[in-house]
């Protein structure tokens, strides 16, 4: 074949990362990020599908307080969210005192987050709202108010969890800045989840 | 530890200890076998399954053995199909061919000293025997195993015990089961990808991938892609189930006369949710199987593959093509017309690659000095069989006669041809092709080729007169055939299917003892015994802890230079550079 001669040793190829120039672990992460993103999709559009499915979907979060609420709640997020550029930043920078600190600030709005939430759905089932029914009609509304925000919230407490790894091990000198910004790439995954989450939930949601 | 400039573990210190080494072991090498051995348990399970199915169905009151109460009720037959289904299509079609060959061999034919994430790698198959565990525990819980089929539809599989046997825990425990799969599958198709993209060696740029490694990477991309959508799927479901919720469950419904309580949901979202997921899984199941037998029909017709960047292209096409005709599972659903029109065309142009696949496949064989071994066997008979499997899709890509033919034997036969059987093949050639690599000693090839004749044989045996009872208008899933009339005169040809049935089951042993008795007694194998290319037969069989010693190898050319002009051998290694071939001429 002509073709050997002439790409004999002329490949550009040359091993390793390059031309794509991103790590394995950040390239795992993204990987991880497609998939489960594909995972939120299919229950917001099943969520969406149902919705339109049943025409008796209730509206009950009034403005006051509801959705003042989980407007503080998305603050809190989305906070978190800039924080954790700091960390980044910081990091890249080789302020390690400093990456953790802000690593720990972001660790703390997660936390504050889970725990509105809780309080919310406390509130909720005060209520009356239950997985199988709630007092508006179609039972299916706390099914898809739960199990939505339900997995959401799951994702939100692991990053906690991972992030204080993360703050420990980079903290310690055992992790590279490439791990606090891919940490980072989970951590503003789940905060864009939720802006998925809080127009479709809460919004759409708003009483009349 | 070293570290790769990628920040992956590149090369780590082989462990020492029977447990680090051969059961938590890192080493892709040790968890391809492992994954290939759950895969064979599991065949062997799935298909004493399938023979106590097909005994009932022609002798009914037959007194079987492990079935409680002696004679098969309608409901044992119904859990015995669904997890005949479930363990074929998850714990073999879907380990065997890429978690299992896909690891042992990925990394070595790009040069690679380990995958990406090896700890990640242990844990996916630690994982999928957990699943299969949970999956195969359905078995033994109140009720047994679930009687919803493979694609588990609701309201059966939504509803709970009331919807029958079996759909109590034993359908909660398939849920688990499946849903752990998922997370397992994702871990190892997020692994495949980053070590295909980030750890070939210098000079293994995309188009000099063999098409092995191709395959694997594509069909890891398809399983990253649709495992998501099932496991969103299976956690809905599992919610119906346990959290009293009623996604899938319409109201209104009056089972065994009660009232259910649930109502809003839609059993069609499930329907779109899992074939969403289950056309890929498909695809999932035969790439690998294509990429193997474009590997062995070339390197045993001793040519180039013919036409490597179309057959590339149509690997690519096929994955994408496959999201797009999840619809036509779904023609009896009373979907609209207009939709079952589009489905229908997209997936008639899947025929497209399939058709430049097959080509392809016979323009390498063409003009070529074949050497019929038996990996190059069953390749032949992959070709064969994708073919005869793939025709009758065509048939059943038309709503309109798939309207008839949905619910009839004739679709058994078509997904058994060419999901089922020909992703065997696919696994039997990468077998007998890669054994000695492996543990250094060839399977017995005389035995092969009788086990290939028989089967090959077999199979047709089995599943071609199926298409004549789906044209008679058999239906499938019945486990009675004595109280229909119209039934009666397809008796014969029930029973023909089962004795072919026994018969090539029968034969499976003899694989079996090949297999075990090769593992002692094999012919020992050089490093190179078929003369091939690509760069796994330049390390020691069995390949060394770290494949290749440290050294990382440089290539120099494409997958399949045979048959080169000026080269001594018929054959150029892809580590040869220009220089080594011109000394050797």
């Amino acid at each position: 074949m002509n073709e050997t001669k002439t790409e004999a040793l002329s490949s550009p190829w040359s091993g390793g990362v390059s031309p794509f120039a991103m790590g394995s672990k950040k390239l795992g992460m993204w990987l991880f990020i497609i998939s489960d993103a594909l995972t939120f999709t299919v229950l917001l559009v099943s969520y969406s599908y149902l919705r339109f499915a049943n025409p008796d979907w209730p509206r009950p979060f009034p403005f006051f307080n509801a959705i003042t609420f989980s407007t503080l709640m998305t603050v809190v997020l989305l906070a978190s969210s800039l924080t954790m550029v700091m960390a980044v930043a910081a990091a890249n920078r080789g302020l390690r005192d400093t990456a953790v600190k802000w690593i720990l600030a972001t660790m703390l709005g997660g936390a504050l987050f889970v725990g509105l939430h809780l309080t919310e759905r406390m509130h909720l089932i005060e209520e009356g709202v239950r997985p199988f029914s709630n007092p508006w009609g179609p039972p299916l509304f706390g099914a898809a108010f739960f199990g939505i925000t339900g997995m959401h919230m799951t994702h939100v407490a692991i990053g906690v969890i991972y992030l204080g790894i993360v703050s420990l091990g980079f903290g310690r000198g055992k992790f590279s800045p490439e791990d606090v910004e891919v940490s980072g790439l989970y951590w503003h995954f789940v905060d864009l989840v939720w802006m998925f989450v809080f127009p479709l939930i809460y919004l759409m949601s708003v009483k009349h | 530890m070293v570290t790769h400039e990628s920040g992956a573990v590149h090369a780590h210190a082989a462990p020492t200890g029977f447990i680090w080494k051969y059961i938590f072991s890192t080493d892709h090498k040790i968890i391809g076998i492992q994954y290939i051995l759950l895969a064979l348990v599991s065949a062997f399970v799935g298909m004493f399954l399938s023979v106590l199915m097909r005994i009932h169905l022609v002798w009914p009151n037959a007194k079987l053995p492990f079935i409680a109460g002696g004679v098969m009720t309608p409901e044992q037959y119904l859990a015995l199909l669904t997890m005949h289904g479930s363990i074929m299509v998850f714990m073999v079609l879907t380990t065997a061919p890429q978690s299992g060959f896909g690891n042992y061999f990925l990394p070595i034919q790009i040069g690679a000293a380990d995958m990406a994430f090896p700890v990640i790698n242990m844990l996916s198959f630690w994982i999928t025997f957990l699943s299969l565990l949970v999956m195969l525990a359905a078995f033994f819980v109140v009720g047994g195993a679930p009687i919803s089929g493979w694609t588990a539809y609701p309201p059966l599989s939504a509803l709970g015990e009331i919807a029958g046997p079996g759909q109590g825990a034993g359908q909660t425990l398939w849920v688990i089961g499946v849903a752990i799969f998922c997370g397992a599958s994702l871990m190892g198709a997020l692994n495949f990808i980053t070590t295909t993209i980030d750890l070939r060696t210098k000079g293994m740029s995309l188009m000099r991938m063999p098409l092995t490694v191709w395959a694997w990477f594509l069909t890891a991309i398809l399983g990253l892609l649709a495992f998501g959508v099932l496991l969103a799927a299976c956690i809905l479901l599992l919610l119906d189930r346990t959290a009293m919720t009623s996604f899938f469950i319409p109201g209104g419904l009056v089972i065994t006369d009660q009232q259910v309580a649930h109502k809003g949901g839609s059993t069609l979202l499930w329907q779109h949710l899992f074939w969403f997921f289950g056309h890929p899984e498909v695809y999932i199941a035969i790439l690998p199987g294509m990429g193997v037998t474009s590997h062995m029909l070339s390197t045993f017709a001793r040519k180039p593959v013919f036409g490597y960047r179309a057959m590339v292209y149509a690997m690519c096409s096929i994955g994408f093509l496959g999201f797009c005709v999840w619809g036509h599972h779904m023609f009896v659903s009373g979907m609209s017309p207009y939709s079952a029109l589009a489905f229908s065309l997209l997936t008639m142009s899947i025929g497209v690659p399939s058709a430049i696949k097959t080509f392809n496949w016979l323009g390498t064989l063409w003009g070529g000095q074949i050497r019929f071994t038996t990996a190059m066997l069953f390749a032949l008979g992959f070709v064969s069989l994708f073919v005869s499997g793939g025709l009758s899709g065509l048939f059943l890509a038309q709503p309109a006669i798939d309207l008839y033919f949905h619910d009839t034997y004739f679709v058994v036969g078509h997904f058994h041809l060419i999901m089922g059987v020909a992703a065997i093949f696919g696994m039997f050639s990468a077998l007998f092709f890669w054994f000695p690599k492996m543990f250094g000693r060839h399977l017995n090839e005389p035995l092969g080729k009788l086990h290939f004749w028989i089967t090959f044989i077999g199979v047709y045996a089995i599943f071609m007169p199926m298409h004549y009872l789906g044209m008679a208008g058999h239906p499938r899933r019945y486990s009675d055939l004595s109280g229909a009339n119209f039934l009666g005169p397809l008796m014969p040809v029930q029973r023909f299917i089962s004795i072919a049935a026994f018969l090539t089951i029968a034969v499976q042993f003899i694989f079996l003892i090949n297999f075990l008795w090769s593992l002692k007694f094999g012919k020992k194998a050089e490093k190179n015994p078929w003369e091939a290319t690509t760069l796994e037969w330049t390390i020691p069989s069995p390949p060394p802890h770290d494949n290749f010693a440290g050294v990382e190898p440089v290539i120099y050319r494409a997958a399949y230079e045979y048959a080169q002009p000026g080269a001594v051998e018929d054959y150029v290694p892809q580590h040869l550079a220009p220089e080594q071939v011109a000394r050797a001429r």
